[in-house]
């Protein structure tokens, strides 16, 4: 039972992991880029969405939704205006503007929000009203699982889905699917690459913000660095599962929450994060391109 | 002298021979190819390709595109591994070499989408043809010890002299990248010939060359062939230069060898012409 | 050609030793007649330590052409490892610093290599991102191990404990009276006789400026080379591939490993998480901006951006906001193709043109 305790709130981290590895994953397959802010505009949608509910008074769902608005505005904002005009240049180049942009991201937080962690109040509070806790009991009250955790595994299958069958069945889906493989030759089929790209920014973003606050149900100090440690599990989440590939970042996000919390639980909770890494190394080796990637070789 | 001296050793007898030139026959061999083919997911990329290639044979392989002809260098070359048969090169297995091996071993090949190090000088690019005859190590290189200076020097003069094959000793400094087209296609013939190969593989070496370049660079083959000592085995669509050049040649068609022999042979092998320009009735239509 | 060819680049590797010791002599002297405020002076040594580490990355990023995220993490093996060295020497009697510095920084530029090498088997075999992940993750991998150490010394020699669940403490060391504990955990090293100097440091950066510019010049870093510019046209020519992708990632982690002792016995206080994935980027950063496999480059940018954030200290927390800014204004002008078309008016670009249509 305290295995199964662990396990789900191994998935449960492992679906905030997912989530926020399907944006770096749809952002990564089309620009080819690792998009190192990713994790910051997580930070900046745990920001938005406090503000909306401590400030503004608002419902915490409305809070999230203020939190997607402003995130997909942000990230639409820092494609066109930092990565657009990098369209030619080198990976290297594009990696060091994303890190700028991450710096950018939390110094601005830093000077908005100030640098004492926020109290971030769950989207589903964990103790109901009456003070018992906020959770499904199963097993006679042995295994008690909280409806923030519910809610989130079920973001993240939904989310999953719909991305799916966004990239399987829409005309902006399948534009970005084109432009992933060769962008040349959509632009000559006719799609628009750079709103495609911006698309994909958009809802990549749009996916941190449910991230930061579901992150920030869960670990509720909100702090301008709060995204850059899930940002870095996330991109390995996403490595992992095969970068670039859908169903690969959902099923390394779960993997790597697993792993996460079972060692933290078994082996040692100062090695959790090199149980991870060593886990996605000795993965590597083995799928050089990732779990659910494709390897493709150089063409001579 | 009587002909067909070579030992019929433990060699797999082969269907048919590719025809070794007169003055080779009494060697063996440079390279022996036996029921060579490569699958890639299912499909046969190439299957049962045998050939043999004398030891200063300048021999050719046609095909329309899309037949394996790359393939079949990439097989040689150990970028892919074959999925059967054996490679004889010299007599030796090439199974367990990997390309850098095979380099070493003697076959050295140019690339059909020209692959040169870009960023180095054209002088840098021979010179990493000559890497495993430059005879130093990397500590002496760090504290230039004497053996730098005289690898060194040794290694530039050599350069110098390849280049000069093409005339090309005045672009030693330039960047590989930079140069035209033409001159990067001769490069890399070069970069080929500085690591020592007893056979040159040239894929498409004349594509993007007008006729007179074209002619420039059959005569500069025969010299290459003839200065060397090594057998030539090339890919071109030119037929030109094929039949001009060639001694033998293997037309691949779908990933198999429909016809081997002489220039005159080959044009006169309906199989040939049949693959090339298609069937008759399907003309009539 | 060859002679013209020589003085070119060999004109170059001078002028960069000359820069740096003539900029050796002009802080030296500044410093001798009190022009440098006691906050620039503590800014030297950590330098000297970041120009090393440029140089160094800039041989996996600019000459090998492998993206690497987690080279702090050999400075770190380095720091620790000459902290280690240093203190060892000293409670056993060793009193000279030079002699101490040296062994620190060759020590710990020896345990970075046997890492980086094996840490090279598993990543050298991966490609682009993938290699960039994995050295991420070593990089995090190292730094937790290290925040594991509880490392003493005493007469007898040195007692290590890898404290992997945080039950032990450094009485479990069981030193013998006069012993010292060098690393706490997670509160690193403390007490650190410190010895690093500035002078040290300007040497440091010699030896790796050498040891990198001739190796780039040599057989072997013309393989390296090949290697970054065409893997495949390399294994043609016969270039065994992992041997030399070895040989560039070795030297590497070696010379971050010197700098990153001689960075560790330049405070008293030295933790682990120093040394995480924030400082590989940074090196990265004067890797980028200096230019890939430009060592001059590397080392002006590693001097501007360490002094940079350190001189804007008035500003308070608007400072790392306009390194930010700095920083994407910088890149979007340098790679952008509106600017390059610019300045490619008068670079390089044009004289390329020249050539082709020739």
């Amino acid at each position: 039972m305290v295995f199964l305790s662990y396990l789900i709130s191994g998935i449960c981290l492992g679906s905030v992991y997912a989530i926020i590895a399907l944006g770096y994953t749809m952002v990564y397959g089309i620009a080819k880029m690792l998009n190192f802010a990713h994790g910051d505009v997580i930070m900046v949608g745990g920001y938005i969405s406090f503000c909306g509910f401590a400030y503004m008074g608002l419902n915490g769902w409305v809070a999230l939704l203020l939190a997607m608005a402003v995130c997909t505005i942000l990230g639409i904002l820092i494609e066109g205006l930092a990565y657009k005009p990098l369209r030619q240049a080198t990976s290297l180049a594009v990696l060091i503007t994303a890190i700028g942009v991450s710096y950018l991201l939390q110094n601005s937080a830093l000077l908005i929000w100030g640098a004492t962690p926020k109290n971030y109040t769950p989207l589903i509070p964990l103790v109901g009203p009456d003070g018992a806790p906020n959770a499904l009991r199963l097993f006679d009250g042995q295994l008690s699982i909280s409806y923030m955790s519910i809610v989130t595994m079920a973001a993240c299958v939904i989310i999953m889905a719909l991305l799916t069958w966004f990239t399987s069945s829409t005309k902006l889906g399948k534009a970005m699917r084109a432009c992933s493989e060769n962008k040349a030759a959509a632009q000559l089929m006719g799609i628009n690459v750079n709103r495609t790209i911006s698309m994909t920014f958009a809802i990549g973003s749009a996916l941190a913000a449910i991230a930061g606050v579901l992150l920030c149900s869960f670990n509720p100090t909100l702090m301008p660095t709060t995204g850059s440690m899930p940002g870095i599990r996330a991109f390995t989440a996403a490595v992992f599962g095969g970068i670039g590939s859908i169903p690969g970042a959902f099923l390394g996000g779960l993997l790597i929450g697993i792993i996460e919390a079972m060692a933290k639980a078994y082996i040692s909770t100062q090695l959790a994060n090199s149980v991870v890494f060593s886990v996605l190394i000795i993965v590597l080796l083995f799928r050089p391109a990732g779990l659910l990637g494709k390897y493709v070789p150089e063409k001579v | 002298m009587s002909k067909i001296q070579r030992e019929p050793t433990k060699l797999v007898p082969i269907p048919s021979v590719n025809r070794i030139p007169e003055r080779d026959i009494d060697k063996s061999p440079i390279l022996e190819c036996q029921h060579l083919g490569i699958d890639f997911g299912g499909l046969s990329a190439v299957k049962e390709f045998n050939i043999a290639i004398g030891r200063t044979e300048i021999a050719g392989l046609i095909g329309p595109n899309g037949a394996g002809k790359t393939t079949v260098f990439n097989l040689l070359t150990k970028v892919y591994q074959p999925t059967r048969g054996t490679i004889l090169l010299d007599g030796v297995d090439t199974h367990s070499m990997d390309t850098a091996a095979v380099n070493r071993a003697g076959i050295a090949r140019t690339f059909q989408n020209i692959r040169l190090f870009n960023n180095l000088t054209v002088e840098d690019n021979v010179k990493l043809g000559l890497h495993n005859s430059i005879k130093y190590g990397m500590w002496q290189g760090i504290l230039r010890l004497p053996g730098y200076w005289k690898e060194e020097k040794i290694a530039h003069e050599r350069a110098m002299e390849l280049l000069s094959i093409f005339d090309m000793e005045p672009l030693a400094g330039h960047e590989a990248g930079s140069l035209p087209y033409g001159a990067q296609r001769k490069l890399e013939i070069v970069r080929a010939l500085a690591s020592n190969p007893s056979l040159l593989l040239l894929d498409e070496p004349a594509a993007g060359m007008n006729p007179s370049e074209t002619a420039e660079l059959m005569e500069n083959i025969v010299k290459i062939r003839d200065t060397f000592g090594i057998a030539i085995l090339l890919i071109e669509h030119d037929m030109n230069l094929v039949m001009g050049i060639c001694e033998g040649i293997a037309v691949l068609n779908f990933g198999q060898i429909i016809a081997k022999g002489t220039p005159e042979e080959i044009q006169a092998n309906p199989a040939v012409i049949e693959a090339y320009l298609g069937k008759r009735k399907e003309e009539a239509k | 050609m060859k002679s013209i060819k020589l003085k070119q680049h060999t004109k170059v590797d001078f002028a960069t030793y000359a820069g740096v010791i003539v900029a050796f002599i002009i802080v030296t002297l500044m410093r001798s007649n009190g022009l440098l405020g006691r906050s620039t002076i503590g800014l030297l040594v950590p330098i000297c330590c970041y120009v090393t580490m440029a140089v160094s990355l800039n041989l996996t990023v600019g000459i090998l052409g492998e993206l690497s995220l987690g080279h702090a993490g050999f400075m770190g093996i380095g720091a620790f490892t000459g902290v280690i060295v240093s203190q060892a020497m000293l409670i056993n009697g060793t009193e000279s610093v030079s002699l101490r510095l040296l062994a620190a920084m060759f020590i710990g530029a020896i345990f970075a290599a046997v890492f980086g090498f094996l840490i090279g088997i598993p990543v050298l075999r991966l490609r682009g991102d993938y290699l960039a992940i994995v050295t991420l993750a070593f990089g995090e991998i190292i730094k937790e191990l290290i925040t594991c150490l509880l490392v003493g010394v005493d007469k007898k020699g040195l007692h290590i404990i890898f404290n992997y669940n945080g039950l032990k403490t450094v009485s479990d060391l069981h030193l013998a009276e006069g012993g010292q504990v060098i690393i706490k955990g997670a509160q690193g090293a403390t007490g650190t006789n410190t010895i690093a100097s500035f002078t040290a440091g300007v040497i440091l950066i010699l030896v790796a400026l050498v040891i990198v510019l001739n190796l780039i010049h040599s057989r072997t870093g013309r393989a390296i080379m090949a290697i970054r510019d065409n893997r495949i046209a390399a294994e043609s020519v016969g270039i065994p591939i992992t041997k030399y992708k070895m040989i560039a990632f070795v030297t590497s982690a070696a010379l971050a490993g010197a700098a990153g002792a001689l960075y560790g016995l330049n405070y008293s206080n030295l933790v682990a998480s120093k040394f995480d994935f924030n400082t590989s980027i940074l090196c990265l950063v004067f890797v980028v901006l200096g230019g890939l496999g430009n060592m001059w480059g590397s080392i002006i940018a590693a001097v501007v951006l360490y002094v940079l954030p350190e001189e804007l200290r008035a500003l308070g927390d608007y400072r790392m906001l306009i390194y930010a800014v700095v920083l994407i204004i910088v890149m979007l002008t340098t790679n952008s193709p509106q600017f390059k078309s610019l300045a490619g008016r008068l670079s390089i670009r044009q004289s390329k043109k020249g050539v082709t249509e020739r």
